[in-house]
């Protein structure tokens, strides 16, 4: 296709909820009353809440006009940077609509859910197999608290060895919510520099790493979407130390097949379901943030384990070392078997995945190296980082290059992060997208920085195309209306 | 493999742009020592027909229902789930959408959520709610840690009719931090005894679960008096059941500052246990210290409405290690499924199905105590209540699963002081045919 992929349709306006309906209305059959009612002392009863009432009709509009709205991988290519934006094989919601997993109360006997409980420990062995960490929790019931899960073990370890250690490292090309989960925990988060080449120096971290320091929380890719190639040495500094080394493993996409973390010195390890196993991401959630560890940590995993015990499955809650819960049952079932039914239809391919993630990665890397500022020059993983430094001189910034890259009829990468860089463009493209796409996208982007140089007005005026134009965030901030 | 699209010769045309000689060339920034020698060891694919036949299998031997009657509740509850939200919550540019960063592309995730912080602040009488928080458990945690911050005090107290389970989920969140978590206990009424409060010095937050875990209604309003005694304590109102508030008086109405539990009532699977979702609401005042993210109203450069994430100063992605929580999604889908589902509801829709709800919870509880199983709480109950029942019951429950009946939870397990009791559930799902034979089976 030779145009322009975005272009305007009919976009519905479509009010608030509360300005739709009349008194009276349903949209939810309700069973039929066979019991009489029974009176509730008038003290405790209240006036009920103040919902419109639509009809089933009503809230069916309501929420396609709304979803039209939105931009979606199944509506375009999406190289949002660390959020692993692949393909949500349509398969897996079938799965997780089989009456016997989505109607499963989790506090069935152990005789009535079998079928969970084995998902359960053959994903747990898949995930071991994936990471080289064989010990597995699927508890944690997204990416950030999986970190948490992470940090928790790292207190309990070093409280049974006797000493309780008060910091951790944490690198500036680490993800954005590790300081903030390192500090729930009590710790004090250490930031450590980077060197020239956007990797971690030994030397920086053996300056840093003393017996205060619980470990080290690397993303490895890192945010730069550079492999810390210096990972041995680190974690052997921090081990000597007696410290823990924790990998976040968010972007796992790159590295499925083609790296051991046991190997390179990876003590707890937490996955993003929803990124590398292809779980949807559905606006913001609900995720899955597995915690693989090392079997010398296994004992402080979260309870209750989930373990299979000869021909049966089963819970064990005897774990004494455990951190205890994080979650009030087993975790976000329902996303941990969207991973399984990836897994299996992807099975021994997923070194492929991997590779292609990897390939599409340097494709646009070097496709576009000319024409947008590349400030690590070397390759990188399954994610490229470009700054806005050439277009600068024409006064556009990377915001207006996101902008109108939606007037292409692509959703814009990640922004401004990581935070190392100025300006940074961070593309992941997916091994989803084929090159067809990709050869799309990079003609918008040379599009877009020919358009910096020719009308950067057009830049700073986009997008055009959406539903909306650019909105105050400012305002939005400054006097916050947050409900209706 | 149908999800990757490359072939080989976009491969070869690929690696020569990259300048790389094959795949294994791609990777040579990483050390050889670091690379992986030995392959994974997966299975073989499964074709999409396979897959079907293989997870039908493994499904079919849960006890869920149509096949099984399940009364159970304790935090995970069978309600119907209308088609609409269904098939709604599979239009792909909802579910394949990520959190709403560019606003311009994303109104139909943000105004929705807009409409779930709405919904949940009007059902809860509460000032502002966030766009949710992972499930009921985590989001007490939040809700403690938070009182915490609120009022610089280092103590809280947990009622024992809070559900269990989400009561660990607080020890696990505290026990790193060096604050105390004190447990209030349970009165002969099946209610939290507030009695000894004032002894327990200064407490940040109290919390009470309601309709709490042995499924009494408690006094939030006397509670709400009692706690506030200290002004500076926070009366946290923790629920398992959302649907309650479709008929009692809102946590708001009854003086609570944050009112937090699960939603997986309102249109959401069980799914053996999660995903759930988290609401999460509070008085405006606590605003700037509460968890998770929020949505509001703003404008566009041509002046039309529109809404995008704010607030984000609070979130870790800005200020690091100062963030008020970790959290940087929300269960986004969960969220919209319960906005379809309260849309579906209204407010008359929510009345109803409460107190059908209730109703047929008491008639089960009327009918078992004219059997001779009487509850050994006088509190009001809403959707679940407890039963003692004889010596040998457990031989009867498990017979009962024979039959594909799950007559309840049995509490010994989690209330050593209540080993011969059994937590019933009745919602909308089981008629009173179902609840009648119930009965007749164990009264036999």
């Amino acid at each position: 296709m030779k145009e322009k992929m975005g272009t305007t349709g009919l976009i519905f306006n479509e009010p608030l909820l509360w300005e739709k309906g009349s008194p009276g209305r349903k949209g939810l059959s309700l069973p039929r009353r066979d019991v009489d009612e029974t009176p509730l002392d008038d003290a405790l009863v209240g006036d009920g809440p103040d919902f419109p009432d639509l009809s089933e009709l009503d809230v069916v509009r309501h929420f396609t006009k709304l979803s039209q709205w939105n931009f979606g991988v199944d509506s375009g290519m999406y190289p949002l940077g660390s959020c692993t934006m692949k393909y949500n094989p349509k398969t897996n919601e079938r799965q997780a609509s089989i009456p016997g997993f989505a109607g499963a109360h989790p506090l069935l006997p152990e005789s009535l859910s079998q079928g969970a409980l084995e998902l359960m420990v053959d994903l747990q062995g898949y995930l071991g197999e994936i990471t080289g960490l064989p010990a597995v929790t699927v508890q944690p019931a997204a990416g950030s608290q999986g970190e948490l899960t992470g940090m928790l073990i790292f207190a309990a370890y070093h409280k049974q060895k006797g000493r309780a250690r008060t910091k951790v490292l944490i690198p500036d090309t680490a993800h954005g919510t590790n300081p903030a989960s390192a500090a729930l925990c009590g710790f004090t988060s250490v930031g450590v520099k980077s060197g020239p080449d956007g990797v971690l120096l030994p030397e920086s971290v053996a300056e840093l790493m003393d017996e205060d320091t619980a470990g080290i929380m690397i993303t490895n890719p890192n945010t730069l979407g550079l492999f810390e190639d210096n990972i041995r040495q680190v974690a052997d500094i921090v081990h000597q130390k007696g410290g823990l080394v924790y990998g976040d493993g968010a972007n796992m996409n790159a590295a499925m097949g083609i790296v051991n973390f046991a190997d390179i010195g990876v003590d707890v390890m937490h996955l993003n379901l929803h990124k590398t196993m292809s779980t949807p991401h559905g606006g913001g959630g609900p995720g899955a943030g597995p915690v693989c560890v090392t079997p010398e940590l296994e004992p402080f995993l979260p309870v209750p384990r989930v373990v299979k015990d000869g021909d049966t499955y089963r819970l064990d809650e005897d774990y004494p070392l455990s951190v205890g819960k994080v979650h009030a049952f087993y975790g976000n079932f329902g996303i941990l078997l969207r991973a399984y039914s990836y897994i299996l239809s992807v099975g021994k391919y997923l070194k492929a995945v991997s590779q292609y993630a990897v390939l599409n990665a340097n494709y646009i890397k070097e496709r576009l190296k000319g024409t947008y500022h590349l400030p690590y020059d070397r390759p990188c993983m399954h994610e490229c980082v470009f700054t806005d430094k050439h277009q600068q001189e024409h006064h556009v910034a990377t915001l207006d290059i996101a902008k109108r890259l939606m007037d292409h009829g692509f959703h814009p990468p990640t922004i401004y992060f990581p935070l190392v860089v100025s300006g940074a463009i961070m593309i992941e493209p997916t091994e989803s997208e084929s090159k067809e796409t990709l050869d799309q996208f990079i003609d918008a982007m040379k599009q877009i920085a020919q358009e910096a140089i020719d009308c950067p007005d057009c830049l700073h005026e986009s997008p055009q195309f959406p539903k909306v134009r650019r909105l105050d965030e400012t305002a939005a901030a400054r006097n916050p209306c947050l409900k209706g | 493999m149908r999800y990757l699209p490359h072939t080989e010769e976009d491969i070869q045309e690929m690696l020569q742009v990259v300048g790389a000689s094959d795949l294994d060339a791609l990777f040579s920034s990483i050390p050889d020592d670091c690379r992986r020698k030995e392959a994974m060891n997966l299975p073989d694919p499964l074709t999409e027909w396979e897959l079907n036949g293989h997870m039908d299998c493994m499904a079919a031997s849960m006890g869920a229902p149509p096949f099984y009657k399940v009364f159970m509740g304790a935090g995970s509850y069978h309600h119907y789930i209308p088609e609409i939200s269904r098939q709604l919550l599979l239009r792909s540019e909802f579910f394949t959408a990520y959190t709403p960063y560019q606003p311009e592309i994303s109104q139909g995730t943000l105004q929705t959520i807009y409409e779930y912080q709405t919904l949940v602040t009007r059902l809860l009488g509460m000032d502002v709610a966030n766009a949710s928080m992972y499930d009921g458990a985590s989001g007490l945690a939040e809700a403690m840690l938070m009182t915490i911050r609120a009022t610089r005090r280092k103590k809280v107290a947990v009622s024992r009719a809070v559900h269990p389970m989400y009561r660990q989920v607080v020890e696990t969140y505290f026990a790193p931090t060096g604050f105390e978590v004190v447990e209030l206990p349970v009165g002969a009424d099946g209610r939290t005894d507030l009695s000894g409060l004032a002894d327990l010095g200064e407490l940040a937050g109290v919390a009470l679960q309601s309709p709490n875990f042995f499924g009494c209604i408690e006094d939030l309003e006397a509670a709400g008096k009692t706690i506030h005694a200290d002004k500076k304590t926070l009366f946290v109102a923790a629920f398992s059941e959302p649907l309650a508030y479709g008929l009692l008086k809102s946590p708001g109405t009854c003086g609570a500052d944050i009112a937090c539990g699960e939603g997986q009532s309102f249109g959401i699977p069980q799914s053996f246990g999660g995903p759930g979702l988290g609401m999460f609401a509070a008085k405006q005042k606590y605003v700037r210290t509460m968890p998770g993210r929020l949505i509001g109203k703003t404008t566009d450069r041509d002046g039309k409405t529109g809404f995008v994430l704010t607030l984000a100063t609070r979130e870790q992605h800005i200020r690091r290690e100062k963030a008020t929580s970790n959290i940087c999604s929300n269960q986004g889908l969960c969220a919209t499924a319960a906005t379809m589902y309260m849309a579906a509801l209204g407010g008359t829709g929510i009345r109803e199905l409460s107190r059908l709800n209730r109703d047929r919870a008491e008639y089960l509880k009327a009918s078992l105590a004219k059997a001779g199983y009487a509850s050994p709480f006088s509190a009001p109950t809403f959707n679940e209540f407890v039963v003692r029942f004889p010596k040998g019951f457990a031989d009867t429950w498990k017979a009962l699963l024979e039959k594909k009946i799950v007559a309840g939870l049995h509490l010994g397990p989690y209330y050593p002081e209540l080993s011969d009791c059994w937590l019933m559930c009745v919602t909308e799902t089981i008629s009173k045919t179902v609840i009648d034979a119930l009965v007749k089976e164990v009264a036999k």
